[in-house]
């Protein structure tokens, strides 16, 4: 164990007049956590493979324009590097959109669905805290040219058993669907330019501001007592029931997708019509992972049938990418809690 | 705020005596109550600490990057955030015509900075701790950007205000992973604090 002891403590009191710093946002691992996040990945990798889902690795630099055909809001890359012709790099954000590119480059002919997983860093200009690095590592799957919703209920098997593979044992799946609420605002006539409004605070959570323009739209009480609802809604498969209207067809999606998941998948799912998640390439079903033991979301996912399209290979696609340093503190917290409880 | 919030816990039938007795202790867990500086409160929930808290809005505008639920409007606490500068004539107003930047001393650095860029006005942002009144008084800005209730302390200080940036109330706010794994305890609440 002496060489794998962190160095900290044999300087204290000696520190060296300069230290050499790494950027804010991003950290070294050393090898007695990266032997834990390694079991980690191996388990999950396991299953991906078990599931068919080959693995890929693109570069971790991509041309500013691959990344510039969809909107991202705040998943975008933050950081960028020129290359020795002067041509605008990115450091990707994600993998999805890399995967996206190499689909329709090297697989451009190919019989769908193809599966694919990754273990991959991202970078993000996000702000640093525990669990929330510049430069993280993600693990993910894309499934190309299977639509909702058998292929959405396959993905979500994968992510359940991934899940599963890491030891959370308290883990739950909210799913809902990023075009509900905005085509039930369209159906209750709402202009694009508050459409847009309220969908952006809804995705920041203030659900105080979602409320005062949702009663400045001058709609009827029973539509304004519905929009204020929707967003609001969640919990187990009763809440896409009972309904009727737009919202009744509007949900119509997430209640096919439901009969076709496997009964211990079904049991993790929480119907969440507020679900929307902040990246701009979801057409239909969004996923967000959650855990008690930890207060942020460890990952997420969902159906993006038009970004293939934007490559040049038009394929519905859906994926999932979990955050492995989350994970590995929502499992470590979990274990806490139960060493807690049996202590009592 | 802080017996305002105490006063609603009680109409929902949760017993705050013992936070009222003590001034020093900060977590009870009998009524599952932590206080903390009400600018403390959106570190609490944002890392699931807390699974729901109340603050003001003041804060929440002042910590917009933070990743929590605005849930409610609880409509006590009642306070203006404004642009105040010493009577008489404006001062603020003479440095932006005259010098081009006005400097703005507030302990809500990101408020003030946002009011100005959004007016398209240039400020020198200078962030203080303590009694904001005494920096127009002095000469170390020429004006304030502060939280008032009644503007008592304003007028003490010879100080009027000159706009009003937002009107800031009580906010339920909560974790969002909370917010769907304790649904049900939550819209409860809410349901609750609606009807008292």
């Amino acid at each position: 164990m002496t060489q794998t002891a962190p160095p900290g403590a044999a300087i204290a009191g000696s520190m060296p007049a300069m230290i050499d710093r790494i950027p804010s946002g991003t950290r070294d691992v050393l090898p007695e956590e990266m032997r834990e996040l390694r079991a980690m990945t191996e388990r999950v990798h396991g299953v991906f493979d078990r599931a068919g889902y080959g693995e890929v690795a693109t570069p971790a630099l991509e041309y500013e324009g691959t990344f510039a055909r969809t909107d991202m809001d705040d998943s975008r890359p933050a950081y960028r590097v020129f290359d020795e012709q002067g041509n605008v790099l990115v450091l990707r954000s994600d993998m999805t959109i890399p995967i996206a590119r190499l689909v329709a480059t090297r697989y451009a002919s190919s019989e769908p669905p193809l599966r694919f997983c990754y273990f991959a860093h991202a970078y993000r200009g996000v702000r640093p805290q525990r669990g929330q690095s510049r430069e993280f590592l993600q693990a993910g799957v894309e499934l190309i040219g299977s639509p909702g919703p058998t292929g959405t209920a396959e993905v979500l098997g994968v992510l359940c058993d991934a899940l599963d593979a890491t030891g959370l044992k308290t883990y739950r799946v909210g799913l809902g669907d990023a075009s509900l609420y905005p085509s039930l605002l369209e159906a209750l006539g709402v202009d694009p330019a508050p459409t847009n409004v309220i969908l952006a605070e809804l995705a920041r959570g203030d659900f105080v501001a979602v409320e005062r323009q949702i009663r400045e739209l001058g709609l009827e009480q029973e539509q304004v007592e519905l929009l204020l609802r929707v967003p609001r809604t969640r919990g187990g498969a009763e809440v896409l029931e009972g309904l009727d209207g737009a919202l009744n067809d509007a949900l119509r999606g997430l209640r096919d997708l439901h009969a076709l998941l496997a009964p211990d998948v079904a049991e993790r799912i929480i119907f969440d019509l507020g679900l929307v998640r902040s990246i701009g390439y979801y057409t239909g079903a969004v996923f967000g992972v959650y855990d008690p033991a930890y207060g942020v979301p460890l990952g997420g996912g969902g159906r993006y049938d038009e970004l293939l399209g934007s490559f040049g290979r038009s394929l519905p696609a859906v994926g999932f990418a979990l955050n492995v340093e989350r994970l590995h503190i929502a499992l470590t917290g979990e274990e806490r809690g139960r060493t807690r409880r049996g202590a009592r | 705020m802080f017996d305002d919030t105490l006063d609603l816990l009680d109409r929902l039938g949760i017993d705050t005596s013992e936070v009222r007795e003590n001034d020093r202790k900060l977590l009870f867990e009998q009524s599952g109550i932590v206080t903390m500086r009400p600018s403390d409160v959106p570190t609490y929930v944002e890392a699931g600490a807390a699974d729901i808290g109340i603050t003001g809005k003041d804060v929440l505008m002042e910590q917009s990057e933070r990743e929590v639920y605005e849930l409610m409007d609880l409509g006590y606490g009642r306070c203006r955030m404004v642009l105040a500068s010493v009577e008489g004539e404006d001062r603020a107003e003479v440095a932006l015509r005259r010098l081009g930047v006005v400097r703005i001393a507030t302990k809500y650095p990101r408020i003030a900075a946002r009011h100005f860029l959004e007016t398209g006005r240039q400020a020198e942002i200078v962030e203080v701790k303590g009694s904001v009144e005494l920096a127009p008084l002095t000469g170390l800005a020429e004006a304030i950007v502060d939280l008032t209730a009644t503007g008592t302390t304003l007028r003490e200080n010879r100080l009027v205000v000159r706009e009003e940036i937002a009107v800031c109330t009580a906010r339920l706010i909560a974790n969002p992973v909370a917010h769907r794994l304790r649904a049900t305890m939550i819209d409860r609440l809410m349901e609750r604090v609606s009807a008292v």
